[in-house]
C-alpha cells in the first residue's frame, strides 16, 4: 500500500513569483525573508521523499464556470497543462506542464464514489496557481505527477466547512488505500482571512488579524473540533469576502489528522493577506 | 435581477485579451455587442446551441457601461471577477498597487453584510 509521506498546508500566495524572482528596485524589501521562509517550507517536502503529490486546490473561475459547477472534483489525466493568460498578466506565473498519476486518480474516485463522496472528474483540466504556487514555492522542478483535487470554496453554494474536513479525511484514506509502493505527499492550499475586491483589500495586513491567530493556532495544534464549533458558511463573510478558501485548510486538518500537531508552522504578515506553512509527517513515514 | 449575467459578462471578458482592451476602450459598444451575441451563448456547446432568455435589467447595463466597480459590488456582481478584470483594465494606469487601494477606498462606506453573490 502506498504511504502518506507528509501532509502540506499552506496559502498560495500568486505574487510569490514575481516577488521571489525580481531583482534590483523591482524586488520588494519583504522579498528575502519571504523566500528564506519557502526554502525552509520546501525542505520539509523534499525530506518526505515523496514518488507523488496529491494536490488540493481550488479552480478560480478559469476552467470551472457557474454553467456546470462541481463541488468537489478530481483531474484524470496523463498531463495537466497550466496557469492562464489572466494570471500570467496579473502575476507573471509561467505556463506549465506536469505529469498526471491516473491510477491514483481512478482509485480516489472509484473508492472515493463508494465512500460516499460524489466526486466529479475531468480528464482535460488545465490548472490555475491554486496547484502551481505550491509547486513553485515546494517542488519548483516540477518533476513529480500529480493528482489535482479541486474544492468549491467560490460560488455558492458551497459544501459546509464539516464536509471539508470529511473529505481530508477520506482522502488520506484513500491515499492509504491504494495499492502501490508509492510515498504520496498530500498538498492543499488555501486562504486564512481575505478581501478580494471589496472594501478591506489590499490592507497593511489581512482583513482580520485576530482570526488569522486562531487559525493558525487551530490548524497547528489539529484542533478540528474548537475549529468547527466557530467556523461556519456564514462566520466566514466576516474576515473577509474571500475567506470561505480557509476551508481548503480545514480539508488539510482533516488530511492531518484530529489533535494533529504540525511539525513545521511559519507564518509571514504581509500587505493584504497573512502567509501560513504547515507541514505533518505522519508516525513512521520519514525514512 | 440576473446576477448570473453579470458574472458571465465579467467572465467572458476577463479571459479574452481583445475584449479585455476592447472593454476599457469602448465599455457601450462593448456592452451591445456582448448582450446581443454573447449572452445567450452556452459557453461549452456549439454556437448553434443557445439559451433564448438571458437580459441585462438596466441598472446592470449602467454598471456595466460606466465601468462602475462599486454599482456592480452592489448588484452582487462577483468580486473576484470584478476586480481581476479592472485590474486589467486600469492597473496599468497607476503606480504600484494605486488601483487596487482606490478600488478599496472607493467601497469604503460598504459595511457587512455585503451583497450576496449567489447566483
Amino acid at each position: 500500500m502506498a504511504t502518506v509521506a507528509a501532509v502540506i498546508a499552506s496559502t498560495h500566495h500568486p505574487f510569490y513569483y514575481r516577488a521571489s524572482t525580481s531583482t534590483g528596485a523591482d524586488r520588494p524589501p519583504f522579498a528575502d525573508e519571504w523566500v528564506a521562509k519557502i526554502e525552509a517550507f520546501r525542505a520539509t517536502l523534499t525530506r518526505a521523499e515523496p514518488d507523488v503529490l496529491l494536490m488540493v486546490g481550488s479552480d478560480h473561475f478559469h476552467q470551472l464556470w457557474l454553467d456546470n459547477m462541481p463541488q468537489f472534483l478530481v483531474g484524470k489525466a496523463p498531463f495537466f497543462d497550466a496557469n492562464w493568460y489572466n494570471e500570467e498578466r496579473e502575476f507573471g506565473l509561467p505556463r506549465m506542464l506536469l505529469a498526471g498519476q491516473e491510477d491514483l486518480a481512478a482509485h480516489i474516485l472509484r473508492e472515493g464514489l463508494d465512500a460516499g463522496f460524489d466526486l466529479a472528474f475531468s480528464n482535460e483540466l488545465r490548472i490555475d496557481h491554486s496547484v502551481t504556487c505550491p509547486i513553485i514555492t515546494l517542488r519548483p522542478e516540477a518533476d513529480l505527477p500529480i493528482v489535482p483535487v479541486y474544492t468549491n470554496i467560490f460560488a455558492p453554494p458551497m459544501p459546509r466547512p464539516s464536509r471539508f474536513v470529511q473529505l481530508g479525511r477520506a482522502l488520506r484514506q484513500l491515499v492509504e488505500s491504494w495499492p502501490a509502493d508509492k510515498r504520496v505527499a498530500i498538498i492543499g492550499t488555501g486562504h486564512l482571512s481575505l478581501e478580494l475586491g471589496g472594501p478591506r483589500q489590499f490592507g497593511e495586513h489581512g482583513p482580520d488579524p485576530e482570526f488569522d491567530r486562531k487559525a493558525v493556532a487551530w490548524i497547528a495544534n489539529g484542533d478540528i473540533d474548537g475549529c468547527l464549533a466557530e467556523v461556519t458558511l456564514d462566520s466566514l463573510h466576516a474576515p473577509g469576502n474571500a475567506t470561505h478558501g480557509f476551508m481548503d485548510f480545514m480539508l488539510m486538518m482533516g488530511a492531518a489528522g484530529d489533535g494533529a500537531k504540525a511539525d513545521h508552522v511559519d507564518t509571514l504578515d504581509l500587505f493584504h493577506t497573512m502567509e501560513a506553512y504547515f507541514t505533518w509527517y505522519p508516525e513512521g513515514a520519514l525514512r | 435581477m440576473s446576477t448570473y449575467l453579470l458574472d458571465k459578462f465579467l467572465y467572458t471578458v476577463d479571459r479574452d485579451p481583445q475584449l479585455v482592451e476592447r472593454y476599457r476602450d469602448d465599455p457601450a459598444g462593448t456592452l451591445d455587442w456582448w448582450e446581443g451575441e454573447i449572452a445567450n451563448s452556452l459557453l461549452n456547446c456549439h454556437p448553434a446551441e443557445r439559451s433564448t432568455w438571458l437580459r441585462f435589467t438596466d441598472a446592470e447595463r449602467q454598471a456595466i457601461r460606466e465601468h462602475d466597480h462599486v454599482a456592480l459590488f452592489q448588484l452582487g456582481a462577483h468580486p473576484f471577477l470584478t476586480l481581476t478584470l479592472f485590474i486589467a483594465m486600469f492597473e496599468r494606469d497607476h503606480g504600484p498597487l494605486e488601483y487596487q487601494k482606490a478600488y478599496a477606498r472607493a467601497m469604503e462606506h460598504i459595511r457587512l453584510p455585503y451583497p450576496d453573490i449567489a447566483t
